[in-house]
């Protein structure tokens, strides 16, 4: 009996030991996943994560202070992206949110103060003083920035539309099992 | 190759399934014309590639055969009149798509004179050079018929600088229900023959084979009788699905496989479908483009099965209507064969090149149930006819593992439905496999995007930064300048000065 | 709007529930003939296995708020169940078969996930347990009474066996193996056991062979259960893969043992007629949850199996093997499918794409 407890106590302890052990020679030291997760994120800089910047977003990230799902401008691209680098497990088929979005201009409201495409980081608008502006669809990333300075109110951002070239199927239902 | 491996059977004989047929509901009717209906709705992009461009306005009066949208592209096709009349609108109309999205198309009315375009017709085909032939028939807008519209003229040419020593016509028809390559072989072999010699010296191919399913023994017939004194041969393959898998077809025929990330062209192979072979030879032998197509009209729920030929922009009501309508309301509308086909969400959309079949089937003849959870049986891996292992990579794509499923071969899944077919337990497998190609192409397309906006976002960073950089230094040097006038003026005011007092 | 349907519009008719019910349809001649053997405790212990699966089943389903209707009715309860039902002593106490089946579905079957999720085959599993936890229970085994003649117990005396616990006449009874390896430990080797063993089975060897003997329902009709298999080959519900591996995994072993020392190993014959061998052979391994997924895979786990079966029947603990040997191949079947893969069209094995000749000379 004694013999059994004396030796299950020595095996036990040995291994806890050596699993301490390891656990401090063999840690990984420093952090070059802040630049990677930067990497990933759109860079625009709009902040509606919350955070100063794209940079201080890639920290919170790191820190695991913040969750994939921060950026809307990013979508359920960039959640996938972040997901696998943190490796993180994340249905994209319940990411409902990131219905693509792009700004757009309505010509009738706007006045041509060149208020917006100034502010725009990706110079996706375009336009001059006292001319009607319009947005690069393809440059766009939504980050809200035209819509916050516009005075009249012209700029707005909408669903991106489906086309035949970017429809998909959907993920199928199975009844009955969680999905 | 393995000597182990024709223990566990050869691709010749692996995979696919036996479906009922059902192709006695359409096959002995001959092809009928379809009666011109009131509008013609011809979309600009009926083929894989670019979309035609339109070169026609509102108004403007058509002739049958005439150019209506130009080739948008190296790999395009033109669109042409399906018959003459007067252009009333180009715009958005549904297309025959399950998402009911619109596409450009041109709308016709037909003044049912059915008028002609002057046609450029050679005393003999075969003396027009190949490249001029393949000319001919990109001109004519023909695409691949047996579903895959890929345009014909870019894969001759393709072809012919390749090298092609065997040229494989399609005549397997493997799908249920459609007979329209059937009664195409029987009722105009001699045309069609004549199309494949054509296809064949366009190509440079020196090897002819026709591969027809031996549950057509009529079309088998008719084909050896107009092939008798020619170089074209016809080859018996067992009927099974899916035998008109081009790649299968060249397996069975030659016993070569086409590697993954190859084409047949690779391996010395072109295959073409028998109702592009017609199509080619009438338009070289008789100078007319694509106007018009065979299709099955079939389904349970159909009054009277047939064929019909099809000016290109016919709307599917149009179709049902000439079959005598519907017997009842049917579970589903389906544009293609069963195995594979599309569902269409109403019947006002039109037909277009690809348009082999239009099924209306009953719940009955569906069969589909409640799916039931996966009992790893195993069936799928055996039905499947490119060797993958569905059960595997439906798990994983249900688990939202997408690379996992891409690492079990996702992307050699060619969509067959023969998985789906088989498993007792009614797990919608193809809809995962092309749920998850179509997530992964949008985020491989939303990265290059996001890519694309960090480069500008960086640019203009960069932008913003040298400009302030100019100002400053601009800003410096006025002052720096302010300063020298200032020192100068302040010079010149002391020397005045002293000139005062002196 | 019509809800989107995604092809195919076209489907074989088969059914999860039919693919049960055929396998269900095979094993009715080797348990009818079982019941008739051994009587009415035999027949009362199925009910209670049987009963309490589908009991189990339901309660399972209705704590993971599943729907329970299309669940019992798919039949996959009362095959784990009948298969246990018939590979226990068939007079084991009601409650032998009442946990066995309760750990069969719940634990072995439904914390995993539910149909088509467990790693372990939930019948195997179970016995296992039944096995290790109450070993005098699991080893009491009854030479058979044929429910006609006038040993066997009346449908009274049944259910007090079945239910009260109570003994009768020739319950302790060994099975072949049971005997052959407890002779072994006393030092009598085959020549002197296997003739002893015959002459206490009622009708002498070809009775033996024929299944008149002690053992469980599914051990001794085994000629029964090969018709069964056969049965469901011909109807395409399993292949010809995993049996005739598992047999020969047995039989190959047992030819070159027997033949360099027939004292002291048993003969092809008895090791493929006793212990369950054939009921595992097309049932058990053919299950298509814990089994492999291609034919290359089922041929490599069906072998194993038998090897395995023999090993432990020859120098293992236990005087019968083939649910430890199967419990042990279904935890490698992963491995098995992770590396047992189909070559896909146009790859070679490596999953590379084929090279064209052309190509391959120039490197």
């Amino acid at each position: 009996m004694l013999i059994a407890i004396f030796s299950l106590t020595v095996l036990g302890g040995s291994l806890g030991l050596f699993l301490g052990y390891a656990a401090r020679r063999l840690e990984v030291e420093g952090n070059p996943l802040v630049e990677e997760i930067q990497a990933i994120l759109p860079g625009s800089q709009c902040g509606q994560c919350g955070f100063p910047g794209c940079a201080g977003a890639a920290q919170a990230l790191a820190n695991g202070v913040a969750p994939v799902t921060l950026c809307p401008p990013g979508g359920r691209e960039v959640v996938a992206l972040l997901a696998a680098k943190l490796g993180m497990e994340v249905n994209l088929a319940e990411i409902k949110n990131a219905v693509p979005q792009i700004a757009e201009v309505q010509d009738e409201l706007c006045i041509g103060c060149t208020k917006c495409y100034k502010v725009c980081p990706t110079d996706a608008i375009m336009g001059a003083a006292k001319q009607i502006h319009a947005v690069f669809r393809e440059a766009c990333t939504a980050c809200g920035k035209c819509v916050e300075v516009c005075p009249t109110e012209a700029t707005r951002l909408i669903s991106v539309p489906v086309t035949l070239q970017s429809w998909y199927w959907t993920k199928p239902v199975m009844p009955g099992a969680a999905a | 190759m393995n000597p182990l491996s024709s223990l566990f059977s050869s691709f010749r004989s692996r995979g696919g399934v036996h479906p009922d047929g059902r192709k006695q509901l359409s096959t002995e009717p001959p092809i009928r014309l379809l009666p011109l209906p009131p509008l013609l709705f011809v979309p600009l992009q009926q083929h894989v590639g670019a979309a035609a461009r339109v070169s026609v306005l509102v108004g403007d009066r058509v002739l049958k055969g005439q150019l209506i949208g130009a080739s948008g592209g190296n790999i395009s096709a033109p669109v042409h009149a399906s018959t003459s009349g007067r252009v009333v609108a180009i715009g958005d109309f549904p297309s025959p798509h399950p998402s009911g999205l619109p596409s450009a198309t041109i709308t016709i009315e037909p003044d049912g004179a059915e008028r002609w375009i002057e046609t450029r017709v050679p005393d003999d085909p075969f003396s027009l050079s190949p490249e001029e032939i393949a000319t001919r028939v990109g001109a004519a807008g023909i695409v691949g018929l047996g579903g895959a519209t890929f345009p014909s003229a870019v894969k001759l040419n393709l072809s012919r600088k390749s090298g092609i020593a065997t040229l494989i016509v399609n005549g397997g028809e493997c799908e249920p229900y459609l007979t329209c390559d059937d009664r195409l072989m029987r009722e105009r072999a001699d045309g069609i023959v004549e199309g494949i010699r054509l296809i064949a010296y366009a190509a440079g191919a020196r090897e002819i084979l026709v591969g027809i399913e031996d549950n057509k023994p009529e079309a088998i017939a008719a084909m050896r009788r107009a092939a008798a004194s020619s170089e074209v041969q016809i080859k018996v393959v067992p009927a099974m699905y899916p035998m008109g898998w081009d790649k299968r077809m060249i397996q069975v025929l030659t016993g070569k496989e086409v590697p993954a990330e190859g084409r047949s062209a690779e391996i010395g192979v072109l295959v073409h479908n028998v109702a592009t072979a017609w199509a080619v030879r009438e338009a070289i032998r008789s100078g007319r483009p694509l106007v018009s197509r065979v299709v099955t009209v079939s389904g349970a729920a159909v009054a009277a099965p047939g064929n019909l030929e099809v000016p290109i922009g016919a709307l599917a009501a149009d179709l049902i209507k000439a079959c005598r309508g519907l017997t009842s309301d049917p579970a589903r509308l389906v544009l293609g064969g069963p195995m594979m086909g599309t569902q269409l969400p109403h019947l006002k959309v039109p037909m277009v090149k690809g348009s082999s079949g239009l099924l209306a089937l009953t719940s009955k003849e569906i069969g589909l149930l409640t799916p039931a959870p996966c009992i790893r049986c195993s069936s799928c891996v055996r039905a499947c006819p490119a060797g993958l292992l569905p059960l595997e990579m439906a798990a994983h794509i249900r688990a939202a593992d997408l690379a996992s499923a891409v690492g079990l071969g996702l992307k050699d899944c060619i969509g067959c439905g023969s998985c789906s077919y088989v498993c007792p337990a009614h797990i919608p497998l193809v809809h995962y496999f092309n749920y998850a190609k179509g997530e992964l192409g949008a985020l491989e397309k939303a990265k290059l995007r996001t890519d694309a906006t960090r480069k500008l976002a960086d640019m203009r960073n960069e932008r913003m930064q040298r400009i302030a950089r100019e100002r400053e230094e601009a800003a410096r040097q006025r002052a720096a300048r302010k300063a020298e006038a200032d020192a100068a003026k302040k010079a010149a005011a002391t020397a005045a000065i002293e000139k005062e007092l002196a | 709007m019509i809800p989107l349907s995604h092809a195919p519009h076209a489907h074989a008719p088969m059914t999860v529930g039919q693919v049960m019910a055929t396998v269900l349809l095979a094993l009715i001649p080797a348990t009818l003939y079982g019941f008739w053997l051994y009587g009415w405790p035999a027949v009362f212990l199925w009910v209670v296995a049987m009963g309490t699966a589908l009991l189990a089943e339901a309660a399972a389903l209705f704590l993971q708020g599943r729907a329970a209707k299309p669940a019992l009715l798919d039949g996959s309860a009362a095959l784990t169940a009948w298969l246990l039902a018939i590979s226990l002593p068939p007079f084991a106490p009601w409650w032998i078969a009442a946990i066995g089946s309760v750990f069969a579905i719940v634990i072995a079957k439904q914390v995993f996930g539910g149909l088509g999720q467990n790693v372990f085959n939930p019948a195997m599993a179970a016995r296992v347990m039944l096995l290790i936890s109450f070993p005098v229970e699991m080893t009491l085994w009854a030479a058979p009474m044929p429910i006609t003649s006038t040993q066997a117990p009346a449908l009274m005396e049944g259910l007090a066996i079945t239910f009260g616990g109570s003994h009768w006449d020739g319950m302790a009874s060994a099975t072949l193996l049971g005997h052959v390896k407890t002779e072994f430990s006393r030092g009598i080797d085959l020549t002197t056991s296997l003739p002893a063993h015959f002459s206490a089975v009622q009708g002498g060897l070809l009775d033996a062979a024929w299944g008149s003997r002690a053992g469980s329902l599914g051990e001794t009709a085994g000629l029964l259960l090969l018709l069964g298999g056969v049965f469901l080959i011909v109807r395409g519900v399993i292949t010809w893969h995993a049996p005739v591996a598992m047999l020969l995994g047995v039989a190959a072993p047992a030819l070159l043992a027997h033949a360099l020392s027939p004292a002291h190993y048993l003969g092809v014959l008895p090791h493929l007629l006793s212990g369950g061998l054939m009921l595992a052979a097309f049932f058990i391994v053919t299950d298509p949850v814990t089994s492999p997924n291609t034919t290359a895979g089922l041929l490599v786990f069906g072998l194993l199996c038998g090897l395995l079966t023999w090993i432990i029947r020859t120098w293992g603990g236990y005087p019968e093997g083939v649910a430890f040997a199967v419990m042990i191949m279904n935890s490698l079947t992963p491995i098995i499918d992770r590396y047992v893969k189909p070559r896909i069209y146009g790859r070679d094995r490596k999953g590379q794409s084929l090279q064209l000749e052309a190509k391959r000379s120039e490197k």
